[in-house]
């Protein structure tokens, strides 16, 4: 088993390698969009493990990285709170809110447990634009460059933005690795396949959901605040149901249910989206049409598809 | 020396909707004994089982498992409890390795050395060499092996088998057999079978059922002298 | 009166989510896009009949729910179909679906809300309010496309066919029915009440490409606070929902009203998935 794990860390490592070496490489337009890439990639994965993992369909993963988004960016932005203390919040608001939601969606499954996803996370869109007084709604807040400061590093700073967003994404990669690896990554998976057979093996099917819904809220989360800080923005578009249905997009089109496909969906999609949006306004089209491709002919996404063809050790 | 009594059911029953599918029946079982369940179709036997694993609500009456009443008890405590359930239709997961399959009865039970132990239970039931295939890609007999083995993993004090040899080949049924008789008396077995060679070679004792209540309880001998379950169920 | 205009343009629209749903057990995310097609059909086919107003809104009345209903059989036939209208499959084409409609219609239709004329304005003049007539007739025409579809449903052959394959999909197949074809209708079915309602509408709204969303959120709201499967639930919550929006929005900003409104909907799905009249599924 072990000449696998090593196939396994070289080939992530190797990707991240790459990523760092990228930055020395690529002009400054497309290593900004990488960074956004790279922050976006992170929200994905943590979709990736309600969804790819868990079998868990959300329509409101909008919700957490909003959450995330605003709950480092209203301390920060109005309460002078530091950047490192912004993303602990924001990440934490991630996750509360995942464990909220979770707690009361996963008492219904399927269709009802997506649709009660969707409604919280437009309730939690429409508080955003209740309390524009306080969030500034669709307008949003610009954060200042003297508060994106994070262990005496001027997180505008291309260079320096880039290497966070690559820690960041370093982190989440390695952390989503070590748990589709773990026993607790194959119970995940046995509950996608068969959630009666686990329930009669002695697990626990709403724990062990509710448990990724949660991490999958962090996830979101610390992708939101990181956004913020990294971009310097925040706005309630971020909150929308777009924003629920991009992750499910990247997924889908990278292959739900590995460890890689997020980063390589948010990739192909994220370029995809800026191409087609200097061509037309109409842009949104591409998601609607890569969304129909997708369901009809690769379900199983680029890496999915690869792993059932023949690269079995893919994780 | 007497037998402890590890499970004891009273006036259990459940209905769906008009249908009385479990009508207040009372049921024993000994520890370390291998027991059967047999009665005609319909008779209730799926229906008592998934009452005692958990799988279906109790509407009333009440289990207790060496002493402790687990009647409100949801399935996956009940496994945590020491009761194993196997599936009468093939509960596997095909798309996971054969090893993966029976690591996730040996984690859950709180195994320490996950490699040795999986590698260990699949030996036990003779499919150490298939670990790494896809548990779909088995022949039915070894699927149902397989399942058999994720019981036997779990380390259960009463492992429940519903009608385990279905569609088995004789050889495979005499390597179940062998099997059944070695998990005990450290185990407990309940089996719902129609195979009657089956039951007569194995069970210690056994309980018919018909229309939901119990027909008769006793050892095969006197089970097959009995008037009444001859008429009701073995066609004599 | 406003609160009934609403109520019965929704109760078409949801109508139609529900009967999508009840047959197909499919939750069509575009529904509110089939709604804005409507809409937008109406502003092309009026703007370009000439003659009297009246002309061209009774050709939309009549082609527009023709031509969505002809759009929603092609989605079926092409995409649903091929994905054996399995649950988790269908909830994301029909996303996709959403985004290519609507992004269609600001290609061709563009970003802005347009007006469309209003066959008659006539004043019905009473004692103590004056009524415009045609929002009377909206609710008179709505009341006559209800009764028309419960018709169908209830008295019909085709009727009987879809309440077959509702019932138990399996067994209709064998009785002879081609089931993928009464799937394709009932999609349009529902797509063109959509359409219905969307037309009647337009003239006191609007018509924008953005003009869908709102009328999805409120169909699924009636759909589920009536019982997912209900059709008379679906009836009620409508004529509830229509009539207290009304209300609500005298003592609550609208966004508040929306929000409360998204809440209880969750909650209604969390602790009473039957809705008010469904049944609870065994």
């Amino acid at each position: 088993m072990n000449g696998g794990a090593a196939k396994i860390w070289a080939l992530h490592l190797g990707v991240l390698a790459a990523l760092l070496a990228a930055q020395l490489v690529l002009p400054a337009y497309h290593a900004g969009n990488l960074a956004r890439i790279m922050v976006l990639a992170v929200y994905a994965m943590g979709f990736n493990i309600a969804f790819g993992y868990t079998g868990l369909l959300s329509l409101g993963h909008a919700l957490f990285f909003g959450a995330g988004l605003y709950g480092m960016g209203m301390p920060v932005a109005l309460a002078g709170w530091g950047a490192g203390a912004g993303l602990v919040a924001g990440i934490a608001a991630g996750g509360g809110l995942a464990l909220a939601v979770g707690l009361l969606a996963l008492r219904r499954a399927g269709v009802s447990f997506m649709i009660v996803t969707l409604m919280f996370a437009q309730a939690g869109y429409l508080t955003i634009l209740y309390y524009t007084p306080y969030t500034r709604g669709e307008e949003g807040i610009v954060i200042d460059r003297a508060a994106r400061v994070l262990m005496g590093l001027d997180l505008s700073q291309d260079a320096t933005r880039y290497c966070a967003a690559l820690a960041l994404f370093a982190a989440a990669l390695l952390v989503n690795l070590a748990l589709v690896r773990s026993p607790f990554g194959r119970v995940m998976v046995a509950m996608r396949e068969n959630e009666e057979r686990s329930r009669m093996l002695g697990y626990d099917p709403f724990r062990v959901k509710l448990a990724a819904l949660v991490l999958s809220g962090l996830y979101a989360g610390a992708s939101g605040a990181a956004y913020g800080l990294l971009f310097g923005y925040v706005g309630a578009g971020f909150a929308s149901i777009q924003y629920s249905i991009l992750p499910l997009l990247y997924v889908l089109l990278g292959g739900a249910g590995t460890v890689l496909g997020p980063f390589l969906g948010a990739a192909l999609m994220f370029y995809l989206i800026d191409l087609s949006s200097g061509v037309t306004t109409a842009h949104l089209l591409v998601v609607g049409a890569a969304l129909l491709v997708l369901v009809l002919f690769a379900p199983k996404g680029i890496l999915g598809t690869l792993r059932d063809r023949g690269l079995k050790w893919l994780p | 020396m007497a037998a402890l009594t590890l499970l004891e059911a009273r006036s259990l029953t459940r209905h769906f909707g008009g249908l009385r599918a479990v009508d207040g029946v009372d049921f024993d079982l000994a520890q370390g004994e291998i027991h059967a369940l047999i009665g005609p179709n319909g008779a209730g036997k799926t229906t008592l089982v998934g009452l005692l694993c958990g799988r279906v609500p109790v509407q009333s009456g009440s289990i207790r498992l060496a002493g402790r009443d687990i009647t409100r008890l949801p399935a996956h405590a009940r496994v945590r409890a020491g009761i194993a359930y196997t599936f009468q239709i093939t509960a596997i997961y095909p798309r996971l390795t054969v090893l993966d399959n029976i690591a996730l009865a040996v984690q859950s039970r709180g195994a320490k050395n996950l490699a040795a132990e999986s590698l260990a239970a699949l030996d036990r039931v003779g499919l150490a060499g298939r670990a790494a295939m896809l548990a779909g890609d088995l022949s039915y007999g070894h699927q149902r092996l397989l399942e058999l083995g994720m019981g036997l993993a779990l380390r259960p004090r009463l492992l429940i088998l519903d009608e385990p040899t279905q569609g088995l080949a004789n050889a495979e049924i005499e390597a179940f057999k062998a099997l059944v008789r070695g998990a005990v008396p450290d185990m407990t077995v309940l089996l719902i079978e129609h195979n009657m060679d089956v039951v007569m070679d194995l069970a210690d004792r056994i309980t018919v059922l018909n229309f939901g209540r119990v027909l008769a309880t006793g050892t095969p001998g006197e089970i097959r002298a009995n008037a009444a379950v001859q008429a009701a169920y073995l066609g004599g | 009166m406003e609160g009934l205009v609403t109520s019965a343009v929704l109760a078409l629209t949801a109508l139609g989510l529900a009967l999508v749903f009840g047959v197909m057990r499919v939750v069509n995310v575009a529904h509110g896009e089939f709604f804005m097609l409507g809409a937008v059909a109406a502003w092309f086919v009026t703007t370009w009949i000439p003659g009297p107003p009246a002309a061209g809104f009774i050709a939309a009345l009549v082609l527009c729910p023709l031509l969505v209903g002809a759009v929603a059989a092609l989605a079926d036939t092409l995409v649903l179909k091929r994905l054996g209208y399995d649950p988790d499959a269908t909830i994301v084409a029909t996303i996709g679906l959403l985004y290519v409609l609507q992004q269609a219609a600001l290609s061709l239709y563009g970003p802005e809300a347009r007006p469309v004329e209003a066959p008659f304005t006539l004043r019905v003049q009473l004692p103590w309010f004056g009524y415009s007539g045609y929002k009377l007739a909206v609710i008179a025409a709505a009341a006559v496309v209800l009764a028309g579809v419960w018709l169908l449903l209830a008295r019909t052959r085709i009727g009987l066919v879809m309440r077959a394959t509702q019932i138990d999909r399996e067994m209709a197949r064998a009785f002879g029915i081609n089931v993928e074809r009464v799937y394709a209708g009932v999609f349009a079915l529902g797509a063109g009440l959509a359409a219905v309602a969307a037309v009647l509408i337009v003239p006191i709204q609007q018509a924008h490409y953005l003009m869908g969303q709102d009328p999805l959120l409120l169909s699924f709201m009636v759909v589920i606070v009536g019982g997912l499967g209900s059709l008379r639930g679906a009836l009620v919550a409508a004529l509830l929902i229509g009539l207290s929006d009304g209300v609500i929005s005298v003592f609550f900003s609208p966004t508040l009203a929306k929000i409360l409104a998204t809440l209880f909907v969750a909650l209604v799905l969390v602790f009473r998935p039957q809705g008010l009249m469904g049944r609870r599924a065994a």
